[in-house]
Order: structure tokens, then C-alpha cells, then sequence
């Protein structure tokens, strides 16, 4: 078995939600397993959403867009919603003049308004307001 | 051509003095009497005719960028740019370096003599240098003119795109002027980096001190508003003048479902309420 193989994105289970924290280079295979990985996820928790935590990532291409655009709709086709929080702004600027704005994926700056954002998609008036 | 070199170096060092008194007198007939002082001119033609002939005894009288003018050049530059601080123009400099031209012209005539051949050989070689001289004399201070509105362009740039804090969570974004490719790049690494920085929810795009909008400009602002959202906030453009709006439409240009406003202080209400914050006139005092 290769190094490679085994590697894998950790995915993190909160009381409610998936957080997924991408901080390594994305390649073909790391990507397929994260999906695999993920959707088995959403379906043995039942969560109801999903965190996706790009803050460490400096550098993009129209690959890993188009990976998160896929991950964000095969969640949403199990009931789950996605949202990608702290993208850095060169890479908000790379994805645009790449022509990948994620539409339908919700943003965050951080994984605390990411949650909050969650929250009160599903829940509702967000924690604390009235 | 080297024996063109070898009289011109001949002559410029046998006949210093008098070149010197002519050349000197040549110029402060045209000079304006303000401009320089005669004993000041006086240093720099001394120095400039040290340097030429030097640079003319070590020979390449055709290559002027060559090293061995680097002397003559420096000089050029560096009295150039004085001259245009103190607020001569680029011709007055260059007449500096040409009106060597008729005492050199005299001396040469009486140098060679009734040699018609010989002569006119001379003059062109003295003559194509002195050209070549004064063209850089120029050159160098157009330099220094491009220099002055390359760095006043950056501050603009600099000067024109600041990012304000309205409230909590709440940023507003000005933008006065045209927006061409160069600044929507900075007008939106400026945003998004505050947007890290102060952690808002909101940001307002007031575009009251933009003058057209076409569709290039169109195309900015939504990128602007892209990259903002990817990152988690959200955008609303404000300021949009009644023409602006009838181009907009004309032009066909799809703002999606991005939220404009008329005013900033539309603008601002709204960002209130997205933010959950109240604003009022202070009714419980």
C-alpha cells in the first residue's frame, strides 16, 4: 500500500454537523476519497450539514472548484447543506477570474458564522435573537 | 571617422580657452538673464568640454551610449535634471549641448581651412555627435517627467479606494472615478483583505463618484461582488444615479440577484436589518 493511499481528509463530527478542514494539495484521488468518505458520513450521522474549512489553502485551480461545487450538490441531494467558510481572499479572487463562483454554495467568513449560518437555516432564528 | 576624432579632440584641447569664451558667450545671449549666472555656467561648460574631450580622445565617436561616454552622460543627466527643477524647458536644455556647435564650427573652419572635403567631413561628425548630445539631454528629462506621473498615478490609485467601517460588521466601499481592469484588481484586494480583517457580514458599494458605467464596469463590480460573497459576505451596490440605471438595462447587463440600492443610506438601512442591528432617533431619552 502507498503513501498515498492511505491518505485521507480527517472529517470531524460536531453535535450537528460535518467539518471538513482541506489543508493539503488536492489531487484526483484525495478528492474521490473525500467524497466517498463524506457521503458515507452525511448518511451514518444524518447530519444535516456540512462545514467545509478551506482557510489554509493559499493556492487553487479549477479543479478543486469544481470539487467543492460536487461535494456541496452531493450533499444537498442528501439533505444536507454545505457551506464553505474562510477562503482566503486570493483564492476568492482566483475562483472568480476563473469563472467558478459557486453558485449555490454558501459562504462564511469563518467556522463560527459557517455554524451560525447553519443554525438558522435549519433552526431557524440563530442562537441568542430573538 | 578617426581622423574626424583626432582633429575634434585636437582642436577641443588646443583651443579650450577660446571655445570656452564663445561657447559661454554664445549661451548667455540666448539665456534668459534670470535663469543661471554666468559663473555657474562657467563651471559646467568647463566641466562638459574636460568630459567630451576625454570621451572623444578615448575614441567610438559614433557610440555615444558607449562606456567610454559614460562621463559625458552623467553630467548630461545630472545637469538636466537640475535645469528642469529649476523650471527651464527641455529646449533650453538641449540648447546647452547645441550651441557648442557654432564656436566649434569656427575653429574647425579655421583648423582646416579652404579644404571644402575635409571640412564638411568635420563638421558632420561634430555635428551628428552634438545632435546625438543634445537628444539625450532630452530624453533624460522627459525621464524624469514619466517618473513624476507613474508615481503620482500609484498614489491615485492608493488614494482612491479606501475601505470604511460603517458599523459592526458593516463596510462601505466609495468608489470614485472610472474603474478600468488595474483598479477593480486593488479596489478588490483592498475589500476582501478588510473583510478578513474586521470579520463583516456586509459591504456596501457606493458607486455615486463613478461617471459611466458600461459594461466592462459592470463586469468589475459583479467580479467584486463574487469574490466578496465566496468569501462569506455579502455585497450591495448603492449610488446608482437614475442614467446609470436606464444604461444598465439598455446595455442589457444582468446584475443577478445582487441587492442595489438608490442611496447609501438605503443601503446602509438594509445592511442594519440583515445585521440585526436598530438605529434610531434616540426616542427613550
Amino acid at each position: 500500500m502507498t503513501a498515498a493511499a492511505t491518505e485521507r481528509i480527517p472529517i470531524l463530527r460536531t453535535s450537528e454537523f460535518l467539518l471538513v478542514t482541506i489543508q493539503v494539495d488536492m489531487h484526483d484521488r484525495l478528492a474521490i476519497t473525500l467524497q466517498d468518505d463524506l457521503t458515507n458520513q452525511i448518511v451514518k450521522h444524518h447530519s444535516r450539514g456540512v462545514l467545509i474549512d478551506i482557510s489554509s489553502l493559499e493556492v487553487v485551480d479549477s479543479f478543486i472548484g469544481r470539487m467543492i461545487g460536487n461535494i456541496a450538490a452531493m450533499s444537498r441531494v442528501l439533505d444536507a447543506e454545505t457551506v464553505v467558510v474562510g477562503m482566503q481572499p486570493a483564492v476568492a479572487i482566483t475562483l472568480v477570474e476563473l469563472g467558478l463562483s459557486l453558485p449555490g454554495v454558501r459562504t462564511a467568513l469563518n467556522v463560527d458564522k459557517g455554524m451560525e449560518l447553519l443554525r438558522t437555516s435549519l433552526h431557524g432564528a440563530p442562537n441568542g435573537a430573538s | 571617422m578617426t581622423t574626424g576624432a583626432r582633429h575634434l579632440a585636437d582642436i577641443l584641447k588646443r583651443y579650450d580657452a577660446q571655445i570656452l569664451k564663445d561657447w559661454i558667450a554664445e549661451q548667455l545671449e540666448v539665456a534668459r538673464p534670470e535663469a543661471i549666472t554666468e559663473s555657474a555656467l562657467r563651471g559646467e561648460c568647463q566641466r562638459f568640454l574636460g568630459l567630451l574631450r576625454e570621451a572623444v580622445q578615448s575614441g567610438g565617436m559614433s557610440d555615444v551610449a558607449g562606456p567610454s561616454w559614460s562621463g559625458v552622460r552623467d553630467m548630461l543627466a545630472e545637469l538636466s535634471q537640475a535645469r528642469a527643477a529649476g523650471g527651464a524647458t527641455p529646449s533650453e536644455t538641449a540648447t546647452f549641448v547645441l550651441s557648442l556647435k557654432r564656436p566649434l564650427f569656427a575653429r574647425l573652419r579655421q583648423e582646416v581651412g579652404r579644404d571644402a572635403d575635409t571640412l564638411t567631413d568635420e563638421i558632420w561628425t561634430a555635428t551628428t555627435l552634438l545632435d546625438k548630445l543634445g537628444l539625450y539631454t532630452t530624453e533624460v528629462y522627459l525621464k524624469g517627467r514619466e517618473e513624476v506621473i507613474r508615481r503620482q498615478q500609484h498614489e491615485m490609485l492608493e488614494l482612491s479606494t479606501p475601505v470604511v467601517k460603517l458599523w459592526d460588521d458593516v463596510l462601505a466601499l466609495p468608489l470614485i472615478g472610472t474603474l478600468d481592469s488595474a483598479r477593480t484588481q486593488i479596489v478588490m484586494e483592498n475589500l476582501l483583505n478588510r473583510i478578513v480583517e474586521t470579520g463583516a457580514a456586509i459591504a456596501i458599494i457606493d458607486i455615486t463618484g463613478v461617471p459611466t458605467v458600461d459594461t466592462l464596469v459592470a463586469q468589475h463590480l459583479l467580479k467584486t461582488v463574487a469574490a466578496a460573497r465566496l468569501m462569506g459576505a455579502d455585497c450591495i451596490i448603492s449610488g446608482i444615479r437614475p442614467q446609470i440605471a436606464q444604461t444598465i438595462v439598455h446595455l442589457g447587463v444582468e446584475l443577478g440577484n445582487v441587492i442595489t440600492k438608490a442611496t447609501l443610506a438605503d443601503a446602509f438601512t438594509i445592511a442594519l436589518q440583515k445585521t440585526g442591528a436598530t438605529i434610531g432617533k434616540g426616542a427613550g431619552r
